[in-house]
């Protein structure tokens, strides 16, 4: 077994964690915090974090495969997410989905080589309204037709 | 000096990612720029409802209504409409008729009934003494001062009809009394703001545009059962809710509505936000107990139902958002004033998201009884671009269409239960003659597929083997006894599933069989998709009277499956096609066609 990387939780994290510790049912509010921090969450804090709170590690791989929301990978610098959920995808969300794959050159839930770009399908951000849709970091960019994607991406690509 | 004008900005989800922001900037800096500031008195509100035109700006007195506003028509609203008191012409809403309409007139709210949604719109969801000002915290009041006994509560509760809206529609006084009866050290109150329905989002916008509503509910069902501790269980996907309800919690906390001794009444009770992490299982209450709790959330087998035993093994009562947003206004109008909107069955409101393939998406809140007509063409303008309707979807992945023969059913609880669709939380989903009833059936299957939790195998296996049949059929490969074989599955998982989502994951299929058979024939024996949808069911074909045979399109094809002799007319290769529709786009005499 190839020896464990060492991390360093951060300042905020620990103190986050100190405040929690003790409240029933904080591993998931403590996993979030985690994942806004880095993005997501590194093995080795997810070892951190058990040892911490005094529970198996088994047990902190269980909750955080068991939900969607949180990564085990390191997400590329912008996340691309094209919002599949029912109302855009009757607008078309499928087709904005297979341009971002030929745009960026990678499928769903994978990085771009160069790490500038993770696409992700998600379900309804609840902006119905506006479907179809993406967002990239947070963005909304809505009402969409393919032909819009190129534009949006070089807005993000770094030169 | 008193102020002369509102100006109403929305802060909804939808508006606020379109500049909702820098446009209720731009206002205060115009407003300042004329020296008009102490004038007007400039809002950031929840969701007017009507997100396909936004951003939303609403001028009052004047009911002006302005749409699809950027920051920088800030400039001219001000100097017109606040300075000179006339209308900016190019902003003001123009219905189909092209007529302008000030906001009472608006066909989109005139059959709407606002109950829940009383508040969004209207006022700054992140200011406490704009919800008080508007009889906030009064029921609450009522209760903490021995106005209304918990008996007197559940008693208003009871003469309401209220039912749960999360979905099954569940008498709420029946809940709350079974948690009061129960003895415990400790109980709990639960808000389910879950809203995994994909497509919809009426929770996420009560939330956002009127948090204190539901913190009022959920401290008045403590007081109730006799909690002292809440939950709210939301999805980490909705920022902007998650702030307001934290802005909420605060300002209740620091007006003495929250924490210890309300209202020096020895009443105690605590609120604290729980995230989810998109799991739509965890909607189900028991699942969603299981998270709070920290765990992975798979449902248990009910009974004992939470209200007997639920968090930590403690009574708990769960509701969800719309269901609590009620409550406040039930007890300040009395349960008889309730009882009167709506059906006999159930009363009340609905709040629903539509959209899809209509013309005015966005939340709209009708009172029960309303009927599918009214609702799609009235306020919701009817299909977009003038389509022929095809079905309505309800209830998410576990509800199932409503075709066009039931568009004047009125529309409740058990009304859509005997149509084989059912209420669900209140996504509405339109679909028009280009959209493919096996495509979309497909879509929720695939939405089961990922989303079942895996503790049982009706649900894990069932779920996976009809997307897979549904796969077949859309990709021309479908046979006769498929059609048999979806039906026997979906009885089985309906039978034996343990929670909700596998007993109603093969709604959708069941329901479209049922109404639109013909369209699942076609696809297995025709090989055809009659709304183009299916690609691998598409074939593109040369009109040889039309081609001129100027190579364009052989040129195009990326796998170069189309031959012929410059100035002839030329053919496609169909077992090289890869249906990418290059050919079809790049044709300039229109003589490809899809069939
Ligand atoms: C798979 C599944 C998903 C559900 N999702 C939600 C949801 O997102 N929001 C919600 O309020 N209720 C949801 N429910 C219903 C809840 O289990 C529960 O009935 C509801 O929160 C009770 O509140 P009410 O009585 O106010 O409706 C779901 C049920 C199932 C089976
Ligand atoms: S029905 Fe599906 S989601 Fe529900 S417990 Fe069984 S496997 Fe899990
Ligand atoms: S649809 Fe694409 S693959 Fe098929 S003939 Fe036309 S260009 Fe070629
Ligand atoms: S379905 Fe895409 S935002 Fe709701
Ligand atoms: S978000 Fe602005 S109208 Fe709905």
């Amino acid at each position: 077994m190839p020896t464990e990387e060492k991390i360093e939780l951060p300042k905020d994290l620990l103190e986050f964690i100190a405040k929690w510790k003790d409240k029933q049912g904080n591993l998931i509010m403590i996993l979030h915090k985690t994942q806004e921090h880095y993005g997501y969450i590194p093995r080795a804090a997810a070892i951190e974090l058990a040892k911490l709170l005094d529970v198996p590690l088994a047990k902190v791989y269980g909750v955080i495969t068991f939900y969607h929301f949180f990564k085990l990978k390191k997400p590329g610098k912008n996340i691309i997410s094209v919002c599949m959920g029912t109302a855009c995808y009757i607008k078309g969300a499928g087709d904005l989905m297979a341009e971002c794959e030929t745009l960026l050159g990678c499928g769903v839930n994978c990085t771009t080589d160069d790490e500038e770009f993770s696409l992700q399908g998600v379900r309804c951000v609840g902006c119905c309204g506006l479907a179809p849709l993406i967002t990239v970091g947070g963005e909304v960019y809505g009402k969409l037709t393919p032909d819009a994607l190129p534009a949006i991406i070089a807005k993000y690509r770094s030169k | 000096m008193a102020v002369k004008n509102f100006i109403l900005v929305c802060g909804g989800t939808a508006c606020e990612s379109s500049k909702g922001d820098e446009i209720f900037k731009a206002l205060l800096k115009s407003a300042q720029k004329h020296g008009v500031q102490d004038d007007v008195q400039i809002i950031k509100t929840g969701c007017f409802g009507f997100c396909e035109k936004g951003p939303i700006v609403k001028v009052l007195p004047e009911e002006a209504f302005y749409v699809e506003v950027t920051p920088e028509d800030g400039e001219e609203i001000i100097a017109e409409t606040i300075v000179k008191g006339r209308l900016v012409d190019r902003l003001v809403y123009k219905d189909a008729e092209k007529s302008k309409s000030n906001s009472e007139k608006i066909k989109f709210y005139q059959k709407q009934y606002r109950v829940v949604l009383r508040n969004c719109g209207l006022i700054n969801p992140e200011d406490i003494e704009e919800y008080i000002a508007r009889d906030g915290y009064l029921a609450l009041e009522k209760c903490l001062t021995g106005e209304l006994t918990p008996e007197d509560v559940i008693n208003h509760l009871k003469i309401s009809g209220l039912r749960g809206r999360g979905g099954a529609g569940f008498p709420t006084w029946l809940k709350w009394n079974f948690s009061k009866n129960v003895a415990a050290d400790q109980k709990y109150v639960v808000c389910n703001a879950d809203e995994g329905d994909p497509g919809a989002y009426m929770d996420r916008s009560t939330c956002e545009g009127d948090p204190h509503s539901i913190i009022e509910a959920m401290a008045i069902a403590g007081y109730t059962c006799g909690a002292n501790q809440g939950f709210i269980y939301i999805r980490a996907e909705y920022p902007l809710a998650i702030e307001r309800l934290n802005i909420a919690i605060e300002q209740a906390k620091d007006a003495g509505l929250l924490g210890k001794n309300i209202l020096g009444s020895n009443f105690d009770f605590d609120l604290e936000i729980r995230l989810g992490a998109g799991a739509f299982v965890c909607g189900e209450e028991t699942a969603l107990l299981a998270s709070i709790e920290g765990k992975r959330g798979m449902p248990i087998p009910k009974p004992p139902f939470p209200a007997v035993k639920g968090l930590w093994g403690k009574p708990s009562i769960i509701n969800n958002v719309e269901t609590f947003a009620n409550i406040p206004v039930i007890l300040t109008k009395g349960g008889e004033w309730y009882k009167s909107i709506g059906t006999e069955g159930s009363p009340g409101t609905k709040v629903f998201a539509l959209t899809g393939q209509i013309e005015n998406s966005g939340l709209v809140e009708v009172p029960m009884g309303t009927t599918l007509r009214d609702i799609v063409f009235d306020i919701g303008g009817g299909i977009k671009g003038g389509r022929k309707f095809k079905a309505v979807q309800t209830g998410g992945p576990s509800g199932g269409v409503i075709t066009e023969q039931f568009l004047d059913t009125p529309i409740d609880f058990d009304t859509l239960t005997s149509i084989g669709s059912m209420m669900g939380s209140g996504g509405m989903i339109v679909m028009s003659e280009d959209d493919c009833i096996v495509d979309v059936t497909k879509f929720y299957l695939e939405f089961c597929v990922e989303e079942s939790c895996g503790k049982c195998s009706p649900c894990r296996i069932g779920t996976k083997k009809m997307h897979e049949i549904l796969e077949k059929i859309t990709s021309g490969k479908g046979e006769m006894s498929d059609i048999q074989k979806l039906k026997d599955i979906g009885k089985a998982m309906k039978t034996a599933s343990l929670c909700g989502l596998g007993q109603t994951a093969a709604n959708p299929v069941l329901s479209t069989l049922k109404y639109f058979e013909e369209e699942y024939l076609e696809h297995i024996q025709d090989g055809k998709c009659r709304a183009g949808k299916c690609k691998d069911l598409m074939q593109y074909k040369i009109i040889e009277e039309k081609c001129i045979g100027c190579t364009v399109c052989a040129r195009k094809c990326p796998v170069n499956c189309i031959v012929g002799e410059r100035k002839t007319p030329h053919f496609i290769n169909q077992d090289k096609c890869v249906k990418c529709g290059a050919c079809y786009e790049a044709c300039k005499f229109d003589a490809i066609t899809i069939s």
